[in-house]
């Protein structure tokens, strides 16, 4: 492998391999024009329109703004469910190409649930925090309302994201249904921490079940020290409410964690000696190995990016200049670098990273590149700052096999073919 | 800024400081048995599972009135998850089939899941005897116990599953 991204290059001059050019052009606001940019049309534009909305006035106010008529196509994909009794049973996905920046859009934020999204009485909701502590103690929405706040941006990431990836031959799947389980949303709620601090901890206390009130009361075995540390018992959600999908009225959040151990609407935190052993920690979220092996209380999500344009359903429309641009994460840290490849790996040239990067928040890359018609394969490859470098899939699979569902964090390709559309391929 | 004439404003400001770090202290004492309506969790050992017996000869009427429409006939899965089969499938190279009988570590989980999220339209719904005899049933379909072994409180966590010593620790979780 080739790494050719070389600070002299003059911003808009390729840097590697199938026309990758100097990210430069991001840092400095400066593209050269000239030969990187050529291709584009010369033909002259027609005349400009005085359109009606210019000539009479726009519709009045609404209570809760939102998006234009013209945008009803970004929406989440939910994929038919196996059995229409058990509702509510399943996914619902982000389209991360349709896109940008970091932050998710509350509507859009992805969901996994287990039993449907109760319907939760905010005045008759209630958290208990019972257990090896030393008071017992039950909490109202109005009393968690009151306590000092903390805001932070993070990703929530489903153990399930990138699935398809898993699978011995590439699936003809798009954005969503392949790595659509990823949002990022500003959280903001009571330290976990406060509240265990006042009902008191036990010194022979290891462990934290969190519970849902969900009809599934879905629950999790957390560590106490990633209880005492940075988790969040949050109430707000980009800036509202927590939305019914994401965990109304109260959820947990544990930045960088397993987005399953987030758990929604948390209704119960019963400090134990021990874990639960519950459903979502033995039968599912559990990565059986290439022998009959299996890992499990697998907690960080793996350094790992995702090229979010182009990609399939983004259609490039002739040879010339294309920003490639995504997210990369990181459940341990903040991401150093991103490389990103327009030749399947063959030669590698860094990103820009623009906009905030933060720990345990998706960071936004952008990559100038110049497509000249011929198919080609974009890749995209993360470091975060513990030094992890996101695996090939070849590493990947050589570590633990491909029989282990969750957790995929291994480099993702797009092919573009001569007509400039984008499809799921292993290279 | 403090100047000399605000020095007292400046004293009262500093010495509210450590007040205003301190919690509310908001949450209300609950005893105990208050809680126990919630207190649903069982462990591996067996703490937390109710009282009440049930057989897999008893638990069959159950599954079939309760279960078997979406887990089909005799826990052979479709529409939704398979609970029974698998057994060898986690070998290397093969595709694997988790269910209760090839994959689930604990017997306990079982009784805990089906008490805490089945029937799926009607959670929290089973006696205590029926979640006994239901999860014998199961077990029972995955060779695992006999037909009228009774399973109680404190035989169910004693039921060995075959997938029991198949996990180990994620190498790389944050110290």
């Amino acid at each position: 492998m080739k790494r050719n991204g070389k600070s002299g290059t003059p911003p808009g001059e390729p840097v590697a391999g199938n026309g990758i050019l100097s990210r430069r052009v991001f840092l400095e606001s400066a593209l050269a024009t000239g030969a990187a940019t050529a291709g584009a049309s010369a033909a002259s534009a027609q005349p400009l329109a005085i359109e009606p909305w210019m000539k009479i006035p726009g519709t009045g106010f609404e209570g809760y703004g939102q998006p234009s008529k013209f945008e009803s196509k970004v929406v989440r994909l939910v994929p038919p469910l196996p059995n229409p009794a058990t509702q509510g049973v399943g996914t619902a996905r982000t389209p991360l190409h349709l896109l940008d920046g970091i932050i998710t859009p509350s509507g859009l934020h992805f969901e996994r649930s287990h039993s449907g999204v109760p319907n939760i009485d905010p005045d008759r909701h209630r958290v208990v925090i019972h257990g090896l502590v030393k008071r017992p103690l039950v909490f109202t929405l109005e009393a968690l309302s009151r306590y000092p706040m903390e805001s932070r941006i993070a990703f929530i990431e489903c153990g399930g994201n990138s699935a398809p990836l898993n699978a011995p031959k590439p699936a003809p799947l798009g954005m969503a249904a392949i790595h659509g389980l990823l949002g990022c949303q500003e959280w903001t709620g009571v330290k976990l921490s406060t509240l265990l601090d006042e009902a008191g901890v036990e010194p022979s206390a290891r462990w934290v079940i969190a519970e849902g009130a969900d009809s599934a009361a879905m629950s999790r075995s957390i560590p106490l020290a990633k209880a005492m540390g940075d988790a969040l018992v949050c109430l707000y959600q980009n800036g509202e409410r927590v939305r019914p999908s994401n965990g109304y009225p109260v959820r947990l959040l544990l930045p960088g964690f397993e987005g399953n151990m987030n758990v929604k609407w948390l209704r119960r935190l019963k400090l134990t000696a021990a874990p639960a052993m519950t459903k979502d920690e033995t039968s599912k979220y559990t990565i059986l190995l290439k022998d009959e092996k299996s890992w499990q209380f697998v907690f960080p999500m793996e350094v790992k990016s995702v090229i979010t344009r182009p990609a399939p359903g983004i259609v490039l429309k002739g040879p010339g200049f294309f920003e490639i641009s995504g997210l990369a994460w990181s459940g341990n840290g903040r991401i150093k670098q991103v490389d990103v490849s327009a030749d399947g790996g063959k030669s590698w040239a860094p990103a820009a990273l623009t906009g905030p990067n933060l720990p345990m928040a998706p960071v936004r890359f952008r990559a100038a590149w110049q497509w000249n018609g011929a198919p080609a394969v974009l890749q995209s490859r993360a470091t975060d700052d513990t030094g992890m470098v996101q695996p090939t899939r070849a590493q990947f699979a050589a570590e633990r096999g491909l029989r282990g569902v969750y957790h995929y964090n291994a480099i993702a390709s797009w092919a573009i073919d001569a007509k400039g559309e984008a499809s799921n391929v292993y290279a | 800024m403090c100047t000399l004439k605000s020095l007292t404003v400046c004293i009262a400001t500093l010495a509210a400081a450590p007040a205003f770090a301190q919690a509310p202290q908001l949450g209300q004492p609950i005893a105990p048995a208050d809680i126990a309506p919630w207190d649903i969790s069982i462990g591996p050992d067996g703490v937390g599972l109710p009282p009440g017996r049930g057989t897999a000869a008893q638990g069959e009427a159950i599954y079939v009135a309760k279960c078997q429409s979406c887990h089909g006939e005799k826990g052979t899965g479709k529409p939704n998850d398979p609970l029974v089969g698998g057994m060898g499938s986690l070998a290397p190279d093969k595709v694997p089939m988790k269910t209760v009988g090839s994959f689930w570590p604990y017997a306990t989980t079982l009784f805990d899941y089906v008490r805490r999220a089945m029937p799926f339209q009607e959670s929290q719904s089973l006696t205590s005897d029926e979640l006994y005899a239901v999860s014998a049933y199961i077990l029972h379909l995955n060779g695992i116990v006999a037909a009228n072994d009774v399973l109680d409180a404190q035989s169910l966590p004693k039921v060995r599953m075959p997938n029991r010593d198949g996990f180990i620790p994620f190498p790389r979780n944050p110290k």
